[in-house]
């Protein structure tokens, strides 16, 4: 096959894979083992396939690339449109790295019903790679409503005491939010005669849709409530933690990578490029929002008896970080805000994994049942502190770089925000490394933690990777944000272009 | 010396001309179910009654799809019949196909429900044909007194079918209800026709449209078409003309209730589509309006309580009923061709639904109740799939036929710039995505406190159930072919109306009407 042929179905390819595989497990007998090694070798080929995307990925160009556009639907004028640029390209990689790694973690955890699990996973990543490769509208919305099912259900079926409360908490907070969404599409579709991104974007641009400046403000809004959930900015947080608390390891790591990161890519690529003038508007509260979301987050996340609430909590203050950087509106804010998605993807999930661990051993996640675990498990130990620190912002560790970026950012747009924002770097440290400190030194003060094995194969290899690629990312950003960089450049013009009019006026 | 010239003096004049076998063609499907209803009936007497149930069923099931046959005969031969009272176009034929497909799969659904709940009865099958023909020619009338006619038709077997549970005294309350509350709602419509005749001095649509267009229009006209939407608005369970749905949907056999909150609503909804698109009254769009918003948010408020699974349905039925007539209130060719794509997709999810729902019921309609649901995950695996399936599409996710539905619905009221509607819709979908997902939590995230039995499947629901199925993927998935239909189809509707002299005035809602 040529090269051009593979390019334009490339994308088809990486979001369907998973799918197909899902389905394919239908048919397969309840051998637990076959199943488990059939869903990793298809996420793994998911994986090597999609690392086509950034090796040939064009770092110059700004504009969509692997593109594929065929008509799904005549009328109304529904594309199957799809393409990656700087920004998306390295979200699909997210997902695609995770959920092999998801696959691992599960690997002796679920015992029950393992067949629906991992139909639902491998399903599950299809709906989240599609959100990151959709540039109609509708397949967004399509792909966005399709991961609330699976993931719900991950949480519903294989979640811990509260998980109904919690599933059917995730289901409808999401699922409200999203509706208005549906209208600001709608109305978008009435206006523009089109679904998709790139058609709309240009006609906003050149001021062709009638009765835009009218209805922009609530358009904004209609789209930001949605990814505002999402993310989850700070009133609208309550969801996470309860979700997060009840849901299997593996669930918590999609939810945590890639989920939350749909709804900061959404602001980014549709509240910005669609709405510059309402963006600019709207940035104050936003970005006060964000700034609460960081500290309120970090100090909850404190106080918190139980670690994997504690993640939970520390999701909400980091992703305050990529939303303050997306509203910053300038070119080390927008990278920042990129680089700490993906690195929040990494590290959050490698902690969600090392939490999974300790819970399969001793079925609790309360922090003062553990105590000097790192004289009795050092490698999990060892990599813990690898991914904490990483977490926490460590330099030479992937956290720094995009927290770094994110400050400089705010603080050439607003230096009282980046001056409140850098408290909450020592808030994450002091969270992070204080728990470290409780759950890993010390005496073991509950003789049951004794017996207590370290981390199996399996789980090295499940971990590992996280903690390499969050050094990685530390000492070479110049590898990610090579092809962050031009696309942000892009996604800022129209903003600079907006805000030297609000000057001039 | 023939017929006509023996008769021909004491006809009135426009009926001189007698029938033409186009005529006949053209109400082909409602003869042919006719007469398989009563070669049903005559039958039932002869057979012997342990044969009777799988005997009678199979002709009434032939009956249904000999009529999607003389439907595609009938589609051939486009145009009036019987002076100017049936009018044949891609509507009609729309909802005949639809209409019909619903009675063959209630047949379907029924062959197992009635050997389980003992009911011994052949007319049981006729009745479900004989409604059908009703409901048939409610869609293709455009007489306001022969769709009387078919609305009665169809709603007299409706009423006896809800009976048919005859040891459970739920079922003839139910029964009781429906006719009492329902000959009232028809008298509405009646006096609505009735009005309306004085009012323009006809009661042909097309000619009704015309009169009103013309000159100014008299107060009467309003009453009479509040009236006629009272009548109508009962048979489709819109707010505030819904309290009779729970009582009756529970009371009534499981596979019954499919059948009456699909194919008669769809007639009655053809019936409202070519009324209020053709006849022209200032002030019925906040009549709709108001009925949308009313239905969705009562009917899903009060789902959210529901712990019988068929009230619950029919709570979510009214709700239904709301979002289709938010695609009312639109304009007529995106309204039409909306509101039509719904009715379709409706049909097959909560046909497929109520299917199931049969099934897991066993004898007596013991198990009907949410915790009767806990476990059905684990226990009949296939069924719950294909259940969680239906109730994703009616709470509207991507790649069901639901999806499709809700977005066409509320794309054209987008379109027709009624944001503060479309909003209470979005809004009321995630609301009503609650008590959808309290069911799918129950067969997969509980475990089953009670004992219930769990029978096999057999072939002729699992047929239904898949046919529901595949339809709801269908409309899901490749929503084109449908859609452009019915889209061609209300071009058709909308042009015919609009040929008057006065077709350059607004024909639905004056501007400043609009919000």
């Amino acid at each position: 096959m040529s090269i051009d042929n593979l390019s334009s179905i490339i994308l088809t390819l990486v979001t369907f894979l998973p799918l197909a595989g899902g389905l394919l497990l239908i048919l397969f007998p309840r051998r637990d083992r076959d199943i488990r090694i059939f869903a990793l070798v298809i996420s793994l080929l998911t994986f090597a396939v999609s690392i086509h995307l950034p090796v040939h990925f064009q770092r110059s160009h700004t504009e969509f690339q692997y593109q594929i556009d065929l008509q799904w639907v005549t009328t109304p004028n529904i594309h199957y449109h799809m393409g990656i640029d700087g920004i998306s390209l390295w979200l699909v990689v997210l997902t695609t790295f995770l959920t092999p790694l998801c696959v691992l973690i599960s690997w002796n955890s679920i015992h029950e019903r393992a067949k629906e699990f991992f139909i639902l996973l491998l399903i599950l990543e299809t709906a989240l790679i599609g959100v990151f490769t959709s540039l109609d509208l509708f397949l967004f919305y399509f792909f966005w409503e399709a991961t609330l099912i699976p993931m719900a259900l991950l949480i519903g079926i294989f979640g811990h005491e509260r998980k109904v409360y919690a599933a059917v908490k995730f289901f409808m907070y999401t699922m409200i939010g999203s509706v208005f969404m549906l209208a600001a599409i709608l109305w978008l579709y009435a206006h523009t005669g089109s679904f998709d991104f790139v058609v709309i974007r240009d006609q906003v641009m050149r001021g062709a849709v009638p009765q835009f400046p009218a209805a922009a403000q609530w358009l904004f809004l209609g789209f930001f409530l949605a990814f505002a959930v999402k993310v989850p900015l700070f009133p609208f947080h309550t969801w996470l933690p309860d979700a997060h608390v009840e849901a299997p390891t593996a669930g918590s790591v999609l939810l945590a990578g890639v989920m939350l990161k749909m709804g900061t890519y959404g602001m980014l690529r549709f509240n910005l490029g669609l709405f510059p003038e309402q963006s600019r508007h709207n940035a104050g509260w936003i970005m006060t929002l964000a700034l609460i979301g960081i500290i309120y987050g970090a100090l909850v996340a404190m106080v918190q008896p139980n670690m994997k609430k504690l993640i939970a909590y520390s999701s909400v203050s980091h992703l305050g970080f990529v939303v303050l950087g997306i509203f910053s509106f300038t070119q080390a804010g927008l990278n920042g805000a990129m680089f700490v998605m993906l690195a929040h993807g990494i590290s959050t999930g490698g902690l969600f994994m090392l939490a999974g661990i300790l819970h399969e051993r001793r079925h609790t996640y309360e922090i003062s049942e553990f105590g000097g675990l790192a004289s009795v498990m050092p490698v999990y130990a060892a990599s813990y502190l690898a991914i904490v620190l990483a977490s926490a912002g460590l330099p030479l560790m992937n956290g720094f770089i995009g927290e770094f970026l994110v400050l400089s950012g705010a603080f050439q747009a607003r230096a009282a925000y980046g001056i409140l924002a850098a408290t909450g770097v020592i808030w994450s440290a002091v969270y992070l490394l204080w728990m470290y400190q409780r759950v890993f030194y010390g005496k073991v003060t509950h003789p049951v933690n004794n017996s207590l094995r370290d981390l199996s194969a399996i789980e090295k290899i499940a971990v590992w990777p996280c903690a390499g690629v969050a050094l990685l990312m530390g000492v070479a950003p110049i590898v990610w944000l090579g092809a962050i960089d031009p696309a942000v450049q892009a996604a800022l013009t129209p903003l600079t272009r907006v805000a030297s009019r609000m000057v001039g006026r | 010396m023939n017929a006509a010239m023996i008769i021909g003096p004491f006809l009135p004049a426009y009926s001189r001309i007698l029938p033409q076998s186009a005529d006949y063609v053209r109400v082909l499907p409602e003869i042919v179910l006719s007469i398989f209803g009563m070669i049903v009936m005559v039958l039932e007497p002869l057979i012997d009654e342990k044969k009777s149930q799988k005997v009678l069923g199979g002709i009434a099931l032939a009956g249904a799809l000999a009529g999607l046959m003389a439907t595609w005969l009938m589609a051939q031969s486009p145009g009036m019949a019987f002076w100017n009272t049936v009018q044949i176009d891609g509507f009609s034929v729309f909802f005949h196909i639809l209409v019909t497909a619903i009675a063959a799969v209630v047949i379907l659904t029924s062959y197992e429900y009635m050997s389980v709940q003992r009911i011994r009865a052949g007319e049981y099958y006729a009745l479900i044909l004989f409604g059908a023909v009703g409901m048939a020619l409610m869609s293709s009338a455009i007489e306001l007194v022969l769709i009387f006619i078919a609305l009665e038709i169809s709603s007299i077997s409706s009423y006896v079918l809800a009976g048919f549970r005859r040891r459970e005294a739920s079922s003839a309350e139910a029964s009781l209800k429906y006719f009492l509350l329902g000959s009232f709602a028809t008298a509405f419509f009646l006096y609505g026709v009735a009005l309306m005749f004085g009012a323009t001095g006809s009661t042909n649509i097309d000619q009704i449209g015309k009169t009103l267009l013309a000159g100014p229009i008299p107060l009467l006209a309003f009453a009479a078409m509040a009236f006629m939407f009272v009548g109508l608005g009962f048979k489709v369970a819109a707010a505030p003309f819904h309290v009779w749905t729970p009582d009756v949907y529970e009371g009534s056999p499981a596979p019954i209730v499919g059948f009456m909150s699909t194919a008669p609503k769809a007639a009655a909804f053809a019936v409202l589509l070519r009324i209020v698109f053709v006849i022209n009254v200032p002030g019925k769009f906040w009549l709709i309006w108001i009925s949308a918003a009313l239905s969705m948010t009562l009917g899903n408020v009060g789902a959210l309580v529901q712990n019988n699974v068929k009230r619950l349905l029919a709570y979510s039925s009214i709700a239904h009923a709301g979002y289709l007539l938010v695609a009312f209130a639109a304009s007529p060719g995106l309204g039409t061709s909306a509101a039509m794509f719904y009715t379709a997709a409706y049909a097959a999810m909560n046909l497929g639904a109520f299917a199931v729902v049969s099934h897991f019921a066993n004898a007596g309609e013991r198990y009907v109740n949410l915790e009767d649901y806990e476990g059905l995950g684990r226990s009949s695996p296939l069924l719950a799939a294909a259940l969680t399936i239906f109730l994703l599409s009616l709470i509207g996710i991507p790649m069901t036929g639901g999806f499709f539905a809700k977005f066409y619905v509320f794309s054209a009221a987008v379109k027709a710039n009624m944001i503060w509607l479309t909003i209470i819709g979005v809004l009321n979908s995630g609301i009503g995505a609650y008590y959808y997902l309290r069911i799918i939590v129950a067969m997969y995230m509980r475990e089953s406190r009670r004992d219930v039995p769990v029978t096999p499947v057999p072939t002729a629901l699992a047929v239904a159930i898949a046919f529901c199925m595949a339809a709801t993927l269908y409309l899901g998935i490749f929503p084109g072919e449908t859609l452009r239909y019915a889209q061609d189809s209300a071009q058709q509707l909308v042009q015919s109306s609009a040929e008057t002299p006065a077709s350059t005035a607004p024909l639905i809602v004056p501007a400043t009407l609009r919000p």
